[in-house]
């Protein structure tokens, strides 16, 4: 990656609260590319948004460098702030204003006005529009998100931080958001966003996996998954809880995790034994029935356990 | 209430808020110990449906028993008999462990002695015995949920209520809360559980999907799956709520 095409450039930032007593953010490093859509994933407390308040020029760091479109975080905060778009992961807009006194408040904030970059936001705002001259706290959750991304994008940052935006929201409006941001990333902004869905992983260019803290791995979702140690069997018989304590009770014991109706067992410890055969072997010997293994791609969720547990 | 009566059981329970119907009619029953999945889109009308059914909402129209109390007139008796738990309010985080486990439990109405014997075994058996005296607010946030679910089923309803248990939780606490799900209904506490994650559906019994205030669908994971012709009940979830009116 050439420098100057660099957006986001993190280095060795900690950040501790109560007098280094808690430590949020632990000397993370990353780099995000021009025109990049780059994920933060991780669940709740591992340093996301203290991360992203960093990086927004709300918060200092305690030690480390970061820079946003090429400005210092601590020295160029004026430049940064006129620069990026923030949505952050609590509803911070005017409750008390309407959708569209909202919308003007935040382009005229920024000196320029709705008119000059609807463009950005036609697709977006054209589904809120109708409730227009609603108050932004009488707003659905669905709809106060996408009021949120309407200001955040109107005064066309090069940068857009969004911590969690799909937090609490469900399956179907989730698939909606990711598809209004791939828009967005067609139009040349450069997205950093976080989320504690692991299946939204795959829908970014780049992911940083991050838990207390500490970036676990960072790698495209391909990168992450390819590099996933050993092979991944999802089993299923008649009677599921037995199946996790069959192969939880083994002697050597298999790593085993719910993931819906299957679960998914590693194959270590299997040593060189066709762990297909040796997997229903010890199934069938515990009197399951309507046994199915099949060696299968880890997805992300995957990973991350991996990477936590070892 | 007799063994083999329904733990809920809702008929045609409706709620408007002015010309919204915000709960149309829905009919539904979950039996003792199981757990029953409530999904939907947001603005699908789950929320005031659980308002009603823990007697915090007086419906419109329709009926519904909860642990054989009525929701219109035993609403009480009703609060007194369930567990509630949710993701955004569990715990007061300037209390200490032991401090919100007794202020719960006596909220519940545990006495004094039964409150000491239950605190200390329930400490006991997180094995938080260190973190006991400590602030609820300085814990992981998977120990808080696991701490707030224990909190919700101290005073050993007949139902216990899960608002989205498991938001933002990592992903193995996350197995790990439903491992504590899975052993509450073997106890025999019946399970009521909201998540927007599509594999925890399939850790239910049973599960609802609501529409626009209706009930969309009901049944197994398996039958959901096969009357849709889906493979996954993400693909059940998507079919289903595509087409709502009030999603957003």
């Amino acid at each position: 990656m050439e420098s100057d095409s660099l957006m986001v450039h993190v280095n060795n930032i900690t950040k501790t609260y109560n007098k280094g007593a808690v430590t949020a953010v632990n000397d993370v490093s990353f780099s995000v590319a021009k025109g990049e859509l780059f994920g933060l994933i991780g669940p709740d407390g591992a340093g996301k948004s203290s991360l992203f308040r960093i990086l927004t020029t709300l918060l200092l760091p305690d030690s480390g460098t970061a820079t946003v479109a090429g400005y210092d975080v601590v020295t160029d905060y004026r430049q940064i702030r006129s620069s990026v778009g923030y949505m952050p992961g609590r509803f911070s807009l005017y409750p008390d204003l309407s959708i569209e006194e909202n919308l003007h408040f935040f382009a005229t904030v920024f000196n320029t006005t709705v008119k000059e970059n609807y463009h950005l936001i036609e697709d977006i705002y054209v589904q809120i529009e109708p409730f227009k001259k609603r108050r932004a706290g009488k707003l659905s959750g669905g709809m106060k998100q996408k009021l949120a991304l309407c200001c955040a994008l109107i005064h066309k940052p090069t940068v857009l931080f969004l911590d969690e935006p799909t937090t609490g929201v469900d399956p179907v409006s989730r698939k909606e958001f990711w598809e209004m941001l791939k828009r967005l990333k067609q139009q040349g902004i450069t997205i950093v966003v976080s989320t504690p869905y692991m299946d939204e992983a795959t829908l970014c260019d780049r992911i940083a996996l991050i838990q207390q803290g500490r970036i676990l791995s960072i790698d495209t979702p391909q990168g992450i998954v390819a590099a996933y140690p050993g092979q991944l069997y999802a089993v299923k018989a008649r009677d599921m809880p037995r199946v996790s304590q069959v192969l939880t009770t083994h002697t050597p014991p298999f790593t085993n995790y719910l993931f819906g109706e299957y679960i998914h067992v590693d194959s270590q410890g299997m040593g060189d034994r066709n762990p297909t055969e040796l997997l229903r072997g010890i199934l069938t010997q515990a009197g399951l029935d309507g046994i199915e293994v099949t060696p299968i791609t880890p997805t992300i969720e995957d990973c991350f356990i991996k990477l936590l547990t070892t | 209430m007799n063994a083999n009566e329904p733990v809920i059981k809702a008929e045609k329970l409706t709620k408007r808020f002015g010309n919204f119907v915000a709960t149309d009619a829905i009919s539904f029953e979950v039996y003792k110990g199981e757990i029953f999945g409530f999904l939907g889109a947001n603005g699908a009308g789950k929320t005031t449906a659980m308002r009603m059914l823990c007697g915090l909402s007086i419906p419109s129209s329709g009926t519904a028993r909860i642990a054989g109390f009525d929701v219109y007139r035993q609403t009480e008796e009703i609060k007194r008999n369930i567990g509630y738990m949710s993701q955004k309010f569990s715990l007061y985080e300037d209390l200490t462990v032991l401090e919100n486990i007794r202020f719960f439990g006596g909220i519940y109405g545990l006495g004094n002695q039964q409150l000491k014997l239950k605190s200390d075994a329930l400490i006991e058996r997180l094995g938080l015995q260190p973190e006991a005296k400590k602030l609820v607010g300085q814990l992981p946030l998977g120990w808080k949920q696991k701490l707030a679910f224990s909190v919700s089923i101290l005073h050993e309803p007949t139902i216990v209520f899960l608002d989205e248990p498991t938001g933002g939780v990592d992903p193995v606490t996350r197995r790990q809360f439903w491992a504590m799900i899975y052993e509450a209904a073997s106890n025999g506490i019946t399970v009521f559980v909201t998540t927007h994650y599509m594999d925890e559906a399939e850790y239910c019994n049973r599960i609802s999907i609501m529409v626009d205030g209706r009930i969309a669908a009901l049944g197994t994971p398996g039958e959901l799956k096969t009357q849709l012709n889906e493979s996954s009940m993400d693909g059940v979830f998507y079919q289903l709520a595509r087409g709502a009116k009030n999603s957003g």
